[in-house]
């Protein structure tokens, strides 16, 4: 699903910064200073879109709850207290929902990224006809509307004694992510070098030995690249999660955080604080591997 | 490592097997594909199967032939999620688009900051989905919701935002036009870094304005990678759950909302909800054959 055979310049390009690839087009020449200044105008408008949201959320979770509900609203916070925050952690509930997430989303990482790599380097390195209608497949999956299972998929687990279980949700979300991981190790492992599994195999090695002693230490940071992303898409899930794990006990904080609606009614500041929480280590993620995740985004999608 | 074999001949799935590569090939796929065969296209079988009985969650029932889907299209909630999902998918797919378009057209050159401004356009990304509706309803909120706030007092509504369902669809199209403009954004940049920067010099000393350079260059050279990217948004959009479910509380339908009601909550149903599954999935299947039949849409670089 290729927009173009350059694509993976773009990727790259995009890692580098797009220094050469409209030149001077418009910041060299003409406007100067002024048209800079608004261009940079333009950026902080964007960014500040981009985050407010969640500045704000983080400004109801830290103030006291008279500011909360304050008309008018005030813009900068006022007052602090860490109430929000003590009422969430001491939420049992809430604890378990952080460690049913991380469960979820762990297992069906490391278990998209195994099959996966053993896929994608097949894909991306040995010869065989049927890898177009493979692919195609796999893409397809990717897209198809998710609700279209969820009945077949309940009385099938029910029958195996699934449902309220953690793997009812990890086999699910597998099915979705695998895609994704397939899609992008593939780009990863067609941009090594062949030469180097070449050599491996004229000193003897196996095609599988070559795989898993050359190629998955060198292509080890889009592995991990690729592992963001997945664990992201696992971490996020709903539907799944929602239809399988009906019992507290199992429930993501996807599922949990919606309810606190309901549970914290006027505690508006509870909601802020849960809603912060997890979403920070994403940003925090994000923050830190934002030229990586770019690049694999970009290769999963452009290219793939 | 060229063997004979490993030329272009179309070969069957018997013969391919002789050969060890392919034969090795073949077995890496199968794991993800069997994966895939098992958890979701067996499923999809069986929701076709289910539709055409009058099914409950716990028997399959007498065969009522296409029943089922007369009864969807003459239930009000389907027709509700059906024209609601509509809407939502052209429009906020057409605003992200140009939104898309001219950030990226911005941000296609070298500038001081293009991390900030990259990881700022990740923040929205990477929210759970549900996160992000909890947090745009805290703000939509008539007690403690600043843009209820702002909206009233500038008096542009005149109700709360969440109790009306035209507003609520409005407020769910701009949540999804923030959380993911700034992907497209980003899709459409790896794009326009692959055309090439003399074919922009060559237009220019051909004396071509800047309006003549972006319909008959960019336009036609970002063809690809708009495709792609429209059709992966829009697929998206077509499946929306969890926005609509945690936006709307429940109230505001969705084709999905509407099946996972149907199936998970509704006793009554669970048969209607069935062919209410089929029904979204042939649709998505159609638009995207419309997308690459119609539009041209690429589906391969596979070279081999």
């Amino acid at each position: 699903m290729a927009a173009s055979a350059g694509a993976g310049n773009a990727t790259r390009g995009n890692a580098q910064g797009a220094a050469g690839a409209v030149g001077s087009g418009k910041g060299g020449s003409g406007g100067g200073t002024l048209s800079s200044a608004l261009f940079y105008v333009f950026l902080f408008l964007f960014v500040l879109v981009s985050v407010a949201p969640l500045l704000w959320v983080f400004k109801m979770s830290i103030v006291q709850k008279s500011e909360v509900t304050a008309t008018p609203p005030t813009i900068l916070p006022q007052s602090f207290t860490g109430q929000s925050y003590s009422t969430i952690f001491s939420d049992a509930s809430f604890q378990k929902a952080l460690i049913n997430s991380i469960i979820i989303a762990g297992v069906t990482t490391v278990v998209c990224l195994f099959f996966g790599a053993i896929a994608a380097y097949a894909i991306a390195r040995l010869r065989f006809n049927f890898k177009n209608l493979v692919m195609t497949l796999i893409l397809a999956i990717s897209f198809f509307p998710a609700v279209a299972i969820i009945a077949p998929l309940f009385i099938q687990f029910r029958a195996i004694g699934l449902i309220n279980t953690y793997w009812s949700a990890i086999i699910a979300d597998t099915v979705f992510a695998l895609p994704l991981t397939i899609w992008i190790l593939v780009s990863f492992f067609k941009e090594l070098p062949p030469d180097l599994e070449e050599a491996a195999k004229i000193d003897g090695a196996t095609t599988l030995q070559a795989f898993r002693k050359v190629i998955v230490p060198l292509a080890a940071p889009g592995v991990f690249t690729t592992a963001i992303l997945t664990f992201i898409f696992a971490w996020n899930e709903f539907l799944f999660a929602a239809t399988f794990l009906y019992e507290e006990s199992v429930q993501p904080v996807t599922v949990r955080i919606p309810n606190f609606a309901t549970v914290y009614t006027v505690d508006y500041g509870a909601q802020a604080a849960a809603a912060v929480v997890v979403t920070v280590p994403l940003v925090i993620l994000v923050l830190i591997f934002q030229r990586r995740i770019v690049s694999g985004l970009t290769a999963g999608a452009v290219k793939g | 490592m060229t063997t004979a074999s490993g030329s272009k001949k179309r070969g069957g799935l018997f013969q391919e097997l002789r050969n060890p590569e392919r034969r090795l090939a073949y077995y890496m796929v199968l794991p993800a594909l069997l994966i895939i065969l098992a958890v979701a296209v067996y499923p999809i079988g069986v929701s076709v199967y289910l539709s055409l009985f009058d099914a409950r969650i716990n028997n399959v029932g007498e065969f009522v032939g296409l029943q089922n889907y007369v009864d969807m299209f003459g239930n009000n909630d389907f027709r509700d999620g059906l024209t609601n999902t509509l809407i939502f998918t052209v429009v906020s797919v057409f605003i992200e688009f140009v939104i898309g378009l001219a950030i990226a057209l911005a941000i296609n050159r070298a500038f001081k900051g293009r991390g900030l401004v990259r990881a700022a356009v990740l923040v929205p990304w990477a929210f759970p989905t549900v996160i992000s509706a909890v947090m745009w309803r805290l703000m939509f909120q008539d007690q403690v919701g600043i843009i209820n706030y702002a909206a009233t007092s500038l008096g542009v509504i005149s109700q709360p935002i969440l109790s009306d369902q035209t507003l609520l669809l409005i407020a769910a199209i701009v949540v999804d036009v923030w959380k993911t403009t700034p992907f497209m954004a980003l899709l459409l940049l790896a794009g326009l870094q692959t055309i090439p920067a003399d074919v922009y010099e060559a237009a220019r000393v051909d004396g071509a304005n800047v309006f003549q350079r972006f319909f008959r260059i960019t336009l036609p050279l970002l063809k690809g990678t708009i495709l792609v990217a429209v059709l992966f948004r829009t697929l998206d959009s077509y499946r929306v759950f969890d926005l609509f479910f945690v936006m709307g509380q429940r109230e505001l339908e969705s084709l999905s909302t509407f099946v996972y009601k149907s199936v998970r909550v509704s006793q009554i149903l669970f048969s209607v909800g069935n062919a209410a599954a089929v029904f979204t999935f042939v649709t998505a299947f159609l638009i995207a054959l419309f997308f690459i039949y119609g539009l041209g849409m690429q589906t391969s670089t596979e070279d081999s």
